[in-house]
């Protein structure tokens, strides 16, 4: 029963946040603060939930989603940029090799495809490393990804280290919200399937799991591949925020900070993650922002605030996170109803107990 | 004969780099001998002596700022293990690799806002930055400085390692950690001794490495320091003759490639050689073959 209740209690919650989108993409201006929050938490948070797709529910500490996110960019770019414009965007290479183009929703699931593809294929040699190993295989990865998208020779598809532009992109917030909302319930039924649960006896113990007559091989190539499409797709969705690509920009950095997202989120929460990424980006493009301008009280000038002062202080409190809140915001629990009522009744309790 | 004169002067290159790269190389290799973590902070306190030693020299002297650089650099390193690695000693690996990320990631954006986002000038050092010629090669008397000082280090090292009591006592806690603890080892002092090497052998490095190069920005530590790390595992983790032949190799090679005109991929190479390695002999060179007990 509590299951039938959490469910549609998770539905009134989903169809209020589609309502207040809408509004929101009415009232505010679109450049605004705000909205660049929230688009770039709803890219973000599919990002972030498919990077805990794998290392908190699989148990595979993989740092490539950086890679896998170039991949699925460029691929979204190369394929949906019209055929009108392809002479001016690739114009040191002759207009380019690829002269025709695809809807963007093709394009985005494209983007997954070819990730995933990748991810098939790496994961053949990669995935038989553990822990540390893996994580610095797949880093290694993302950085040749990055060089190989920059090869002159390979400029008529990937335009060499020019930027890729032109290609359809969204202006509401509508859009990035119901992509992601859609990727995110995808890979929740998938972690509540039979199938999930795998990935979760393989995170738990592998040799147990493997002693249960789960295939390990199998099961962790297919959780890289899923995560590798969902990162690919996030890759796409953020280019098209951006309008514009540039291989250069997907440095081993932005996976750290995917990475340090699902940490406060809680390794193994679908829903700490996305509460994570909200948060992550709330504070470093909004609420943080005066810490970068210098603030005279009086005449009183308040030491220290200048710029990239923001940045310091928000890496200081992601270090008192990772040191002392090491279960995140959620730990491995999900954001329910029932969970909801259960702290209460904790709180009830305590309350009365004193 | 033509190929050596075409590449001699990429060959010294790599000799040189490769040397800087072996001396931050030994860094990871002895930390993650001991406590099992890719020390993913040891590049940025690469970065961070390179900062140190510019800022120092607009006010003293250089025979002073460099020998505060190092100071420096070994309290940070020591500083850091203290308070980021330290609370988390029986926590998971990933989590202490996890601080490891989050410590990287403070140290670039105090660097970010320190230097206020702008390259910062490494001063000229005088004699290591001399020129000199070698045959169809003209280079800086610190090519040459690198390798010759990077031995040194090694050697003297290595005579630490074995020859006294706190080397045997590193060894011993590599072995085995817990054991150790019940021999009466100071673990503590152990690893702060082997973060106190690692960061004194990265500020030399830093030395070297960055008076080849204009200037200092707040990411410069992140590629030396994973190419760094390959090399530590292609010579097998814990290995520290492994972690300079690992260094020489693939300082060698890459300067190699960008000789022959494939600058583009002269990164990846570190990486394609990462993969290659821990396919088909994960211990790397040197590394001794573990084995998963159930």
């Amino acid at each position: 029963m509590t299951k039938k209740k959490d469910l549609i209690f998770s539905l009134i919650l989903l169809a209020a946040a589609i309502v207040l989108v809408a509004v929101l993409d009415r009232t505010l201006p679109q450049t605004g603060i705000i909205m660049t929050v929230l688009k770039k938490g709803c890219i973000y948070s599919l990002v972030a939930v498919s990077m805990n797709l794998l290392n908190g529910f699989t148990g595979l500490f993989s740092l490539g989603q950086a890679g896998f996110m170039l991949i699925g960019g460029y691929t979204y770019a190369i394929l949906t940029i019209p055929a009108a414009d392809r002479a001016s965007v690739y114009q040191y290479f002759d207009g380019g090799i690829v002269q025709f183009s695809i809807p963007f929703w093709a394009g985005l699931i494209c983007a997954g495809l070819v990730s995933a593809a990748l991810a098939w294929l790496i994961g053949l040699p990669v995935l038989r490393l553990k822990s540390d190993y893996l994580a610095i295989a797949t880093l290694g990865f993302a950085e040749i990804m990055r060089a190989f998208f920059q090869w002159d020779t390979l400029g008529p598809l990937t335009n060499g280290s020019n930027m890729l532009r032109k290609y359809p992109s969204f202006t509401t917030l509508m859009f990035p919200f119901i992509v992601a909302a859609i990727c995110i319930a995808l890979i929740v039924m998938l972690i509540n399937s039979s199938f999930g649960r795998a990935f979760k006896a393989i995170r738990d113990d592998e040799i147990a799991a493997e002693a249960m007559g789960i295939n390990l091989a199998h099961h962790k190539r297919m959780s890289f591949c899923i995560s590798s499409f969902f990162a690919g797709v996030g890759g796409a969705l953020l280019a098209m925020y951006q309008t514009t690509i540039q291989a250069q920009a997907f440095k081993s950095n932005m996976t750290y900070e995917i990475l340090l997202i699902v940490v406060i989120g809680g390794l193994g929460s679908v829903t700490g993650s996305v509460v994570a990424t909200f948060l992550f980006y709330a504070a470093s493009e909004w609420w943080l922002r005066f810490l970068d301008s210098p603030l005279v009280i009086g005449n009183f000038q308040v030491p220290l605030l200048r710029s990239g002062f923001r940045k310091v202080v928000f890496s200081v409190v992601i270090m008192l996170i990772v040191l002392f809140a090491r279960q995140g915001i959620m730990g491995d629990h999900e954001f329910s109803l029932s969970g909801l009522m259960k702290l209460f009744r904790r709180k009830r309790k305590e309350a009365s107990a004193k | 004969m033509d190929f050596w004169s075409k590449n001699l002067p990429y060959l010294l290159a790599g000799v040189s780099v490769g040397g800087q790269y072996a001396l931050i190389a030994i860094g990871y290799t002895m930390v993650y001998g001991i406590l099992r973590l890719i020390n993913f902070a040891h590049g940025d306190i690469f970065m961070v002596a390179g900062l140190v030693t510019i800022y120092a020299s607009t006010v003293m002297p250089l025979y002073l700022s460099i020998p505060l650089t190092i100071l420096v650099t070994v309290i940070l390193g020591m500083l850091i293990e203290r308070v980021a690695y330290k609370p988390l000693r029986n926590s998971p690996r990933m989590s202490v690799m996890i601080s490891a990320i989050g410590v990287s990631y403070l140290l670039q954006n105090l660097a970010l806002y320190i230097t206020g986002g702008l390259a910062q000038v490494y001063p000229t050092i005088p004699f290591i930055s001399n020129t000199v010629t070698i045959g169809s090669a003209t280079t800086k008397v610190v090519t040459i400085l690198t390798p010759i000082l990077m031995i040194v280090l090694v050697v003297l090292l290595i005579q630490l390692i074995n020859h006294t009591k706190i080397g045997m006592a590193m060894r011993s806690v590599s072995t085995d950690f817990e054991t150790s603890r019940l021999m009466g080892i100071n673990v503590n002092r152990v690893i702060s001794m082997t973060f106190i090497i690692g960061s004194f052998l990265a500020a030399v490095g830093s030395i070297l490495y960055f008076t080849n190069y204009p200037s200092v920005i707040p990411t410069s530590g992140g590629m030396p320091g994973l190419k760094a790390f390959v090399a530590a595992v292609f010579g097998g983790i814990g290995s520290i003759p492994g972690a300079v032949i690992g260094a020489m190799l693939i300082g060698i090679v890459e300067n190699l490639i960008k000789g022959a005109g494939w600058t583009t991929f002269s990164d990846a190479f570190t990486f394609v050689l990462l993969i290659i390695v821990l396919l088909f002999k994960p211990t790397g060179l040197f590394g001794e073959a573990a084995t998963d007990k159930v």
